[in-house]
């Protein structure tokens, strides 16, 4: 679908028109309606890259997310890691390929286990090395992530925020995977904290050559982690093209509504004005014709009853009617 | 220490480790035995519940006569506050001249071996029950549900009384009706913990390191499940201790002779008028045990999850 990386290099990550339906309110008396929560998205990300995917709440940010890590099964669609299938296989294999970094480390540690255990738990499941080698590996792992080794018999409540995402980091790395799913790593973070762990997240990133997809609704953070950016509405992607270009130049109304909605510091500005009009729609009965047309402010008559194609504009993919006339 | 060693002072890095781990708090085991030394209904019932313990383990030592020892010319002998009491018989003797005291001691025994035992049977069919329903969910939920709703239909007493009828009150058989009647409260509150924990992170990051639902089950989620389910066994041996006491007045518990509080109360009925203190004193600890296990119970909610409390 995306040509957006040149190089030929093998991708790292490639996710082929996944699709996760839920069936909802679904008893023994009646079928469930369908929820099409992720709807045929592909994206393609090279080793070392960093892919944001943004979109408001209840886009499908987060089942894209489950989806990439094996915790949950795609309806149909294709994720391959280095070139291997990953889909319909043991949840083994996805772990030691990709790994994720929660939002909340208040609720991503288990309280009754030290960060010691927490973050050698995956070798041990794994069945990878003796108790030593573990522990050495644990120890390396912790101090690339700036933990000091004597926090190794700590329990997650000894900690701070900023430490136990350091923590959550660490047990993301210790089985050296390929790719790191980061589901908003920073928003429960203080500010001033949110700035070490994207700084952290970058350095490891050149150090071990990481691949990220990162997920967030912040487009400042976005800004400073992505290469390339994915906007995400109601379960597709409308647009996905290198980072710079989509926060400069947005191509599709949406990620244009998005930019606007970025909140200054300076208090004389007011809130911004979004034109986006209603609220998000209801995902069990998506908008005939583009999703997004009931909010749009460029929506066209074509808008409400044909579904927008795919175009290819400069290096960015955008499913919009506005570029209809444009050669693709 | 010479110039040297201050010139070569440590890396800023190493400096700002030490820094983190000055502010590091107590751990959960430091904060938990501190409330537990300030916590007075928590350490007054753990002191009554061992004081019992010790009577019970080492009742053969301690007990001043054998409990089974009748001695009709030393029947309904006062205890030894009342007008011909004896230091013989501290808590005097009842209508077959057996020392109270002793009887008491090993009483202790029974209850406790009966509340611990149908206790720990039914926190294991209830903590199974209740941690596989809340961690499957869907139709392995239902059929936990579905037992639990009948269990909760079923009469305890009735039931018990039942059996203890038609089998004949053996202290067995007695256990295992208690451990199988008890188990809902375990399955209640289990289930709902661990729906509650089911979702949370640490849980998904062990599914996506490839936990099977068995670890996450033993080690990521029972581990956080243990304080509560000690507290509600605390309960349930207390519940036990009760209904043992109640079939044996009843005649449907353990048997005569056995030294049972329970049976003291029943046997002392017929003269209850002249001699109260022959039903006071087994009253009395069978109160004052349960009461402990309350305390001792409720203590260890508020020491292990202060911010449960309300």
């Amino acid at each position: 679908m995306n040509q957006v990386s040149v190089n030929t290099e093998q991708p790292v990550l490639e996710v082929h028109n996944l699709t996760r339906v839920f069936e909802i309110g679904r008893s023994w008396l009646k079928e469930g309606k369908p929820l099409r929560a992720v709807d045929g998205v592909s994206l393609t990300v090279k080793r070392g890259e960093v892919l944001a995917i943004v979109g408001e709440s209840g886009c499908g940010k987060t089942t894209l997310s489950r989806l990439m890590l094996g915790l949950q099964q795609p309806s149909t669609g294709d994720i391959r890691v280095l070139g291997e299938p990953l889909v319909g296989v043991d949840r083994k294999a996805f772990a030691r390929r990709v790994q994720p970094v929660f939002q909340d480390p208040y609720s991503s540690l288990n309280p009754r286990k030290t960060i010691g255990e927490i973050v050698g738990d995956p070798l041990i499941i794994h069945n990878i090395g003796t108790p030593a080698e573990r522990l050495a590996r644990v120890e390396a792992v912790m101090e690339q992530v700036g933990l000091p080794r004597r926090f190794i018999h700590s329990y997650p409540s000894q900690m701070s925020g900023g430490q136990r995402q350091r923590v959550a980091i660490a047990r993301a790395l210790v089985m050296k995977p390929e790719v790191l799913i980061c589901d908003e790593p920073t928003s429960a973070l203080d500010v001033s904290v949110q700035a070490q762990i994207l700084n952290l997240l970058q350095d490891l990133r050149q150090e071990l050559n990481l691949t990220y997809i990162f997920i967030s609704h912040d487009l400042s953070v976005v800004e400073y982690m992505a290469d390339y950016v994915a906007v995400m509405y109601l379960g597709r992607f409308v647009e996905i093209g290198p980072a710079k270009r989509v926060l400069s130049e947005p191509k599709h109304p949406y990620t244009q509504a998005l930019l606007d909605s970025i909140l200054t510091p300076d208090p004389h500005k007011g809130l911004p004005n979004l034109n986006l009009g209603a609220g998000f729609p209801d995902p069990l009965n998506p908008p005939a014709g583009c999703r997004f047309h009931p909010r749009c402010v460029k929506a066209m008559p074509v808008c409400a009853t044909v579904m927008p194609k795919l175009f290819h504009i400069e290096d960015t993919d955008v499913e919009c009617h506005l570029y209809d006339g444009v050669k693709a | 220490m010479t110039l040297a060693d201050i010139t070569s002072a440590p890396p800023a890095s190493m400096a700002k480790a030490a820094d983190e781990f000055a502010t590091l708090a107590p751990s959960p085991r430091e904060l938990m035995r501190r409330r537990a030394k300030s916590h007075i209904g928590f350490l007054t019932g753990m002191a009554i519940i061992l004081f019992f313990i010790i009577l019970a383990v080492f009742a053969p030592l301690l007990a001043p006569h054998d409990p089974y020892d009748q001695n009709l010319t030393a029947r309904l002998l006062d205890p030894v506050w009342g007008p011909k009491g004896t230091w013989a018989h501290i808590f005097g003797t009842d209508a077959f001249g057996r020392d109270i005291l002793s009887r008491l001691m090993y009483g202790a025994r029974l209850s406790l071996m009966i509340g611990f035992t149908a206790a720990a049977i039914a926190g294991v069919i209830g903590v199974t029950l209740g941690i596989v329903g809340g961690y499957f969910g869907g139709r392995v939920d239902a059929v936990v549900v579905y037992l639990t709703n009948v269990k909760l239909a079923l009469p305890v007493i009735l039931v018990a009384l039942s059996i203890a009828s038609i089998s004949g009150g053996s202290i067995i058989v007695l256990i295992l009706v208690l451990g199988l009647l008890t188990w809902d409260r375990y399955a209640v509150v289990v289930r709902s913990l661990t729906q509650q924990f089911r979702d949370q992170e640490f849980v998904l990051s062990s599914l996506a390191a490839g936990a099977s639902h068995a670890r996450i089950i033993f080690r990521e989620i029972l581990p956080n499940l243990t304080n509560q389910i000690i507290v509600v066994a605390s309960l349930d041996m207390a519940i036990i201790i009760l209904i043992e006491a109640a079939l044996s007045f009843l005649g449907l518990g353990v048997r005569p002779p056995t030294p049972s509080w329970g049976l003291m109360v029943a046997e002392a009925r017929a003269v209850m008028f002249f001699k109260p203190h022959l039903i006071m004193i087994p009253g009395a600890a069978i109160f004052l045990l349960v009461i402990a296990i309350n305390m001792a119970g409720d203590g260890i909610r508020d020491v292990t999850s202060p911010e449960g409390r309300g």
